[in-house]
């Protein structure tokens, strides 16, 4: 069996399973946040009764980060009903907004606050919940209803996906990061190349990657229309998680007899810096194919590219120079917020690299432009501009106002661009 | 649970819809419970899509007139891939509220799919051959649910099986199922709407 397989059969209590199999399966986590709380804590009242109790209180993980810093009512409203239900089911993990607790962008908070553990399952009311596969766990996105659901009996009925295998050889070079990596697949593959499929990632190439790094690989498989992203622990997981939380956990690791629906291998060296091209993110280009492409703004975020180790890459081209279009900073997690003000580069945080420069730094952690969001959010397209971004989509509106146009690109790569003026490929810079 | 016959206007759109186009991100805020918020879910409904190719072959066919909450399109023709994108239930639950019963694409996203089913919203088709450059915004169609093929102007086009979740639909959304499969062990309360029939609330 696969990894996917693995874990799937584990928690249907089955000794095996093969893609395609219906099987019900015991959740380990079940995350969710401000877009998606209150409509799952609704239809679980309405299916469950007023007065039901969830069916694990020290499973449910409650995240807030969608749309946090907007005046919008609505908005507010909605983190009011996570935090009464927090409250009255009392549930040890909702980290609550305006308090010390507020995290930020749930799949970075996860695994900050030791909720991602190899060989487990977790669910969670957002697509990028395939993050956490970069844990060797099985890890995806459900709407509320499914979400209601695992609340009231801890489990959910999945169909077995088969797996599609990517095997990166090589060392990455130093202008490379996982992001062109998966740009790569997904140009290779398209938005639907992996759909109803698990994609696992292996090789030396990804064996020596940091976990955030892996987490970015991850992050896009929905990109490529993936259920699952995954990659066998080692002691780089096992590390990272030990220092996190206590809990035990039980790996699954590769075995011979596992089936691979497809096996796509890569040579890290053949592979340049890449980006999407609006309106897609499988509108693949290198770097070098769009350099020189006028740009109104850069923004490094999201959980895909907000991250310490990607504002480090950024600071890297960044230092000592200013940027020649608007730059935004925005941290993904309150933790990486305070890193990036302690942790330097050549001596200099990164912090003040960034402000240095002239970049517009976020007041507080959070999905802001990403998903575009209420019209006064941080760093939201609201007119006809092209912007060259970190995040994971590029779909029409994405990031704001239909009109706007959006690449998506390696923190070297925005860095790079920002002090450009333009597209521009980070080998320059570096 | 599902309708036998489903009747009415068509609403085309190409490949790689969305959830951002079906129901962009700032109206995800509104309740979906409240009678009178949630209807502004059906007056977004797929605001998101760039004119050019709202309603095609022409495009510029708005999905809901101005003003109005409900569209009068009842069915939605799409290409491939149609929902990727955001885990976000809003999206079918939108559309089911501005009066879809039934899409046909070439294929989905698997997780908009999954909601679809689920929650009950609509029956999601697949076309056996893309439907999308046979039939135009506004023609008239018929869908037989039970021999799943879609008759226009006289002219039948096969759709697929629905497969595994069939047994889902007709249950009604995926408690129902749950219910009958006994691992939800108390009866529904009486008098409570499923959750597909009060669109993701
Ligand atoms: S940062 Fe963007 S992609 Fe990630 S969870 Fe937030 S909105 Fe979604």
């Amino acid at each position: 069996m696969t990894l996917t397989e693995q874990v799937l059969a584990r928690h249907a209590k089955r000794a095996s399973v093969v893609p395609g199999d219906n099987i019900w399966v015991d959740v380990d986590v079940l995350m969710t946040h401000d877009v998606c709380g209150p409509g799952t804590i609704d239809i679980f009242k309405k299916q469950f009764g007023a007065e039901a109790r969830v069916w694990d209180p020290e499973k449910v993980v409650i995240i807030p980060d969608h749309y946090i810093f907007t005046a919008d009512a609505y908005a507010h409203r909605n983190v009011d009903i996570l935090r009464a239900f927090a409250g009255s089911q009392q549930l040890p993990y909702f980290y609550d907004v305006n308090t010390p607790r507020y995290k930020g962008v749930c799949h970075i908070a996860l695994p900050e606050e030791g909720h991602t553990r190899p060989g487990e399952v977790l669910f969670g009311t957002d697509s990028h919940t395939c993050t956490a596969g970069a844990f060797g766990e099985f890890a995806t996105g459900i709407g509320n209803t499914d979400a209601a659901l695992i609340m009231g009996i801890g489990k959910l009925w999945v169909k077995v996906p088969s797996t599609l295998r990517f095997v990166f050889e090589g060392t990455m070079p130093p202008y490379l990061m996982a992001k062109d990596l998966i740009l790569h697949i997904i140009g290779d593959i398209g938005v639907d190349g992996a759909t109803y499929r698990a994609m696992e990632f292996a090789g030396d190439g990804v064996m020596s990657l940091s976990m955030e790094e892996r987490m970015t690989l991850c992050n896009m498989v929905i990109e490529a229309g993936g259920k699952n992203g995954m990659i066998a622990p080692d002691e780089t997981t096992f590390a990272f998680v030990r220092s996190r939380t206590n809990k035990p956990f039980e790996p699954v690791f590769d075995r011979p007899d596992a089936h691979y629906e497809t096996e796509r291998r890569y040579r890290i060296a053949d592979i340049p810096p890449t980006v999407a091209k609006p309106h897609s993110p499988d509108n693949r280009a290198s770097v070098r194919e769009v350099a020189g492409t006028a740009i109104d703004r850069c923004y490094i975020g999201s959980c895909t590219g907000g991250k310490v180790s990607d504002f480090l890459a950024a600071a890297k081209v960044i230092r000592g120079k200013e940027v020649k279009v608007d730059t935004y900073i925005v941290p993904a997690t309150t933790e990486v917020m305070r890193e990036i003000s302690r942790s330097t580069y050549e001596g200099e945080t990164l912090l003040s690299i960034f402000q240095k420069a002239g970049c517009k730094i976020a007041e507080g952690a959070s999905c802001a432009a990403c998903l575009g969001g209420p019209s006064d959010t941080f760093g939201r397209l609201n007119k006809a501009e092209v912007c060259i971004s970190t995040t994971n989509r590029n779909f029409p509106g994405r990031m704001g106002s239909k009109q706007s146009a959006v690449y998506l690109a390696s923190p070297y790569t925005v860095a790079a661009s920002a002090v450009a003026g333009t597209i521009a490929d980070p080998r320059e810079f570096l | 649970m599902m309708e036998t016959h489903i009747v009415g206007k068509a609403y085309v759109l190409g490949d790689n819809v969305d959830t951002d186009q079906i129901i962009p991100a700032r109206h995800l805020v509104y309740s979906l419970s409240d009678p009178e918020e949630k209807k502004r879910y059906g007056q977004y409904a797929l605001s998101g899509v760039p004119d050019a190719v709202a309603g095609l072959p022409g495009g510029r066919v708005p999905f809901i007139p101005e003003g109005e909450f409900r569209s009068p399109f009842k069915v939605i023709i799409a290409g491939k891939n149609f929902g990727c994108g955001s885990s976000r239930e809003h999206a079918p639950a939108c559309l089911q509220i501005a009066g879809v019963a039934a899409v046909i694409a070439e294929s989905y996203a698997r997780i908009f799919y999954r909601n679809v089913v689920d929650g009950g919203f609509f029956i999601p088709f697949e076309a056996a051959d893309s439907l999308v450059g046979k039939l135009c915004t506004g023609d008239e169609v018929t869908i037989d649910v039970a021999s799943k093929t879609v008759t226009h102007a006289g002219t039948i086009y096969a759709l697929r099986p629905l497969g595994d979740v069939e047994t889902i639909l007709e249950a009604g959304d995926v408690f129902a199922y749950a219910r009958q499969s006994g691992l939800i062990p108390t009866p529904q309360p009486v008098g409570t709407p499923t959750a597909g029939r009060t669109a993701g609330s």
